[in-house]
């Protein structure tokens, strides 16, 4: 019972993440300097879209959120560099990563267009579904993946802490409405 | 010598001045996006030394308003308890982060 739900949500979170499928099927496990390169551009996705959020947001609970964003995201990624440089890996562009690059600079493009309220509902509706996809990752993937003790641990946390943004925005899309 | 002699007396007055009795410095921990401990005791007049371990900015946010002290990563902060009463506290950043502190009289 357990075991199919558990399938169930791990089919779930696969099918709604088409970077990550791709990368699944071509190499099941990433090693660790694709890790961190993945970790590392899925912060540096979150960061741009916190700073479009902050030009362009009007209500202030998403603002807030986008400040939230960028101060957290920030954190890992400069604890990430840290310890890439520590551990002397330098990370390594894939599939995965690039995927999932070209799917933000679309969505970056696609918010552009917006505004106002519009713009509002549509960031924080798209931070939902961006955590919940990296989160997906975290859990599935990249933590189970990750050889590298000090790695893993990092990973662990920025999925701690991911979640609490995944609440966040959806608390924040609930508040919109 | 005789300044340590004399001055001691003077030490000892000046602190029972300033400090009520029982004055103690509590210390409260964030690391890992968890507050430690959870619950905690203390007095009117006790110092709360909030010590954030995290890379990741926190605070210490009293939802009925009597406190709010911000903590940059890896940075700690003092407040003195002035009013009596069970606080409960959270992270405005981390909402999931959440404490109780009961100040006593």
């Amino acid at each position: 019972m357990f075991t199919r739900r558990s399938a169930a949500i791990a089919a779930a979170i696969l099918l709604s993440s088409p970077a990550l499928l791709q990368s699944a099927s071509a190499a099941d496990k990433p090693t660790d300097p694709q890790i961190a390169h993945i970790a590392y551009t899925a912060g540096v996705i979150d960061i741009n879209a916190a700073k479009q959020a902050q030009k362009k947001a009007k209500s202030k609970d998403v603002k807030a959120f986008a400040e939230d964003m960028l101060r957290d995201h920030e954190a890992v990624n400069k604890q990430a560099l840290a310890l890439v440089k520590k551990l002397n890996v330098t990370p390594e562009d894939n599939d995965t990563s690039k995927a999932l690059s070209k799917q933000a600079s679309d969505k970056l493009a696609e918010l552009d267009k917006l505004s106002g309220a519009a713009f509002d509902k549509a960031y924080v509706a798209n931070e939902v579904a961006y955590h919940k996809q990296v989160n997906g990752a975290l859990e599935t993937q990249l933590i189970p993946s990750a050889n590298n003790a000090e790695l893993k641990s990092l990973l662990q946390t920025g999925l701690k802490i991911f979640q609490g943004h995944q609440q966040h925005a959806e608390h924040v899309v609930a508040e919109l409405k | 010598m005789s300044g340590r002699l004399f001055s001691l007396p003077i030490a000892l007055v000046f602190a029972a001045m300033v400090v009520p009795v029982h004055a103690a410095t509590i210390e409260i921990t964030m690391e890992n996006l968890v507050i430690s401990p959870a619950e905690i005791s203390a007095r009117v007049g006790d110092t709360i030394t909030w010590i954030n371990k995290d890379v990741f900015a926190h605070t210490a946010t009293a939802k009925n308003g009597d406190f709010d002290v911000t903590l940059p990563p890896k940075k700690s902060a003092t407040s003195v308890l002035k009013k009596a009463g069970t606080v409960e506290y959270y992270c405005r950043y981390h909402p999931n982060m959440k404490a109780t502190l009961k100040v006593e009289p």
